[in-house]
């Protein structure tokens, strides 16, 4: 069920203002690719815009293309809405829904998908989801006691079974692990390495020794000036763009002289 | 709590601003001159209400037909939960869609205008509200009442006249009057919470595929629930109290009956008080003062109701 990602010549706007320039990258599928890159470089409005999150903002737009399995994100009858509930997203900030159970909340999405669902059934989503995400050891005892109550990496464990539970083609992750401790990261890392068997994901990090240690491809985003437009450095195999990459700037900017 | 809290962590460091003093002066006598307030009420109502309580049914003489206290207060504590339960079901759907377009659907020049004329509904007077409702919505509503009464008079809301008529100076009339006054408040809150909503979580409906209204299900109300629960109660403690629209829309007779288009209605106990009290002498005076006891502790009754309300679903309510 996982998919392929093509864009060619994506640009995004917010209003007049150009943020990313031409991006042209294929993301293969069950694979991590990590988009990397200094602050302002457009990584996470180009990770939005792969599964159209980037249109919460008014004014926001973008030409070129993106197929996934060929079929355009922004084809004419395709309805952003649908497009979501093909690729799922896990946030900066773990946010489960306060107000609803664990249970609910990784329900949540499969609500909006189906709208009846037999007990039985529910019981085996929620399963199946909470022990991709590595939470079901911890929380099988309370499921009915709110997401809220729980630490800050297992509430975003817990948004990644909401993400998963409906079973996407696609897991898009914008800094996952940029608001957990360094024990919850490694726990979420983990994660990763065994979500990649059944999903593409796309993760978005400030942390050049994350994407060195769970990504097949690295992508690095880079942009001239303050006011400039972001644009694609480079990308290709992780091993090579942190061993040998081909551009000064990656270089650069991998060996933290910058950024 | 956090006065005495204060005070004790301060204890072993003397030092104190001449600033924070003043400033801890000024906050703390205000809360405590809120508190005088609402204790003079309640001493003043129940020292003058209480010779009303007490008296028997002769010693009132026959302002009150004959009926001693409680058997005098009753319908109107009846009228006056009635007219606000139905004015808060009139309003608070409303007040919700209202806040709703003006949050999130309005386009931002349309909803800020919008949101102007909602508070200028707030700074008419009551009289106005009163002449309108007694001139202008009565007159209009009649027919419709009379279809009402026609088409679901099996209903007992709807029976209106044992003759077959009904009356437009009924209740619902000054429910409706009643809906529009709380309107502005609960919708102005509304508002305010439904604009609160943290994005994360909006943001988190619409990434797994929600639609705009899915999104204000999933997200925006049920961080606003206690909000909106705390709006209806400021809408109800107004539409409890309200007193002059409803003296001049409602023709009463200080009965009980759920029939909401008859022409022998439930008075409100402050209507009661507004069209009584010029010709109040005696033992009566502290009748109606006593009912006005019982309204104050109907409004307490309601907020604290509220609270409690709130305070069940707290572990849930996005706080934490």
């Amino acid at each position: 069920m996982a998919k392929s990602i093509d864009v060619s010549d994506l640009n995004i706007y917010y209003g007049d203002f150009l943020a990313v320039e031409g991006v042209n990258i294929t993301i293969p599928q069950k694979s991590v690719t990590a988009f990397i890159g200094p602050s302002g470089c457009g990584k996470s409005t180009f990770l939005r815009s792969l599964n159209r999150m980037h249109e919460v903002i008014k004014g926001a737009h973008v030409d070129g293309k993106v197929l996934v399995d060929g079929n355009d994100l922004y084809g004419a009858d395709m309805d952003p809405v649908n497009v979501r509930r093909m690729i799922g997203m896990v946030f900066q900030r773990p946010n489960p829904f306060p107000t609803m159970s664990i249970y609910d909340n990784v329900l949540a999405g499969q609500k909006l998908n189906s709208k009846k669902m037999k007990k039985s059934e529910a019981d085996t989503t929620v399963e199946r989801a909470l022990r991709q995400a590595g939470l079901w050891a911890e929380v099988k005892d309370r499921l009915d006691r709110p997401g809220s109550g729980l630490s800050g990496g297992q509430q975003q464990r817990l948004c990644i079974a909401r993400a998963v539970a409906v079973q996407p083609e696609i897991l898009l992750m914008d800094e996952p692990c940029s608001a957990l401790d360094p024990i919850s990261t490694s726990v979420i890392e983990d994660l990763i390495h065994e979500l990649k068997t059944e999903y593409t994901i796309v993760i978005v990090t400030h942390n050049m020794q994350q994407a060195a240690r769970v990504s097949d491809d690295t992508a690095f985003f880079n942009l001239a000036g303050v006011g400039q437009p972001g644009k694609l450095v480079e990308s290709g195999r992780t091993e090579k763009i942190f061993s040998n990459p081909d551009n000064p700037a990656t270089e650069a900017y991998i060996q933290g002289r910058f950024g | 709590m956090s006065s005495t809290t204060e005070r004790e962590k301060e204890a072993p460091r003397p030092v104190r601003r001449p600033g924070d003093r003043i400033f801890e002066a000024l906050s703390t006598s205000a809360g405590i001159l809120i508190l005088l307030t609402l204790l003079g009420v309640a001493v003043f109502l129940t020292l003058e209400g209480l010779p009303g309580i007490t008296a028997s049914a002769d010693e009132i003489g026959g302002k009150t037909g004959g009926k001693g206290f409680f058997a005098y207060v009753w319908p109107l504590v009846f009228g006056t939960v009635w007219a606000a339960f139905i004015a808060l079901i009139i309003a608070v759907p409303v007040a919700i869609g209202v806040a709703l377009y003006i949050s999130h659907y309005a386009p931002r020049r349309l909803s800020s205008t919008l949101g102007y004329v909602i508070d200028l509904l707030a700074a008419v007077p009551s009289v106005v509200y009163g002449l309108w409702g007694l001139l202008f919505l009565s007159r209009e509503l009649a027919p419709f009442y009379q279809w009402l009464a026609d088409t679901f008079g099996f209903i007992p809301f709807f029976a209106g006249n044992p003759s077959g008529g009904v009356s437009a100076n009924s209740i619902l009339t000054a429910s409706l009057v009643l809906a529009v006054m709380v309107l502005p408040i609960i919708t102005a809150i509304c508002r305010e919470i439904f604009l609160q909503t943290p994005r994360l979580h909006e943001e988190a409906a619409l990434a797994l595929g929600a639609t705009r209204w899915e999104m204000v299900r999933l997200a925006v109300f049920p961080y606003a629930r206690s909000g909106i629960v705390s709006a209806s109660m400021l809408g109800l403690g107004r539409a409890l109290g309200e007193t002059m629209a409803v003296a001049m829309v409602l023709s009463a007779s200080g009965v009980v009956t759920f029939n909401l288009i008859g022409s022998t209605n439930p008075s409100t106990i402050a209507a009661n008080i507004a069209l009584q009290f010029p010709e109040a002498f005696g033992t009566f005076t502290n009748v109606l003062i006593a009912t006005g006891l019982v309204l104050f502790v109907i409004t307490f009754a309601a907020n604290f109701a509220a609270r409690a309300i709130v305070e069940r679903r707290k572990d849930f309510s996005g706080a934490n």
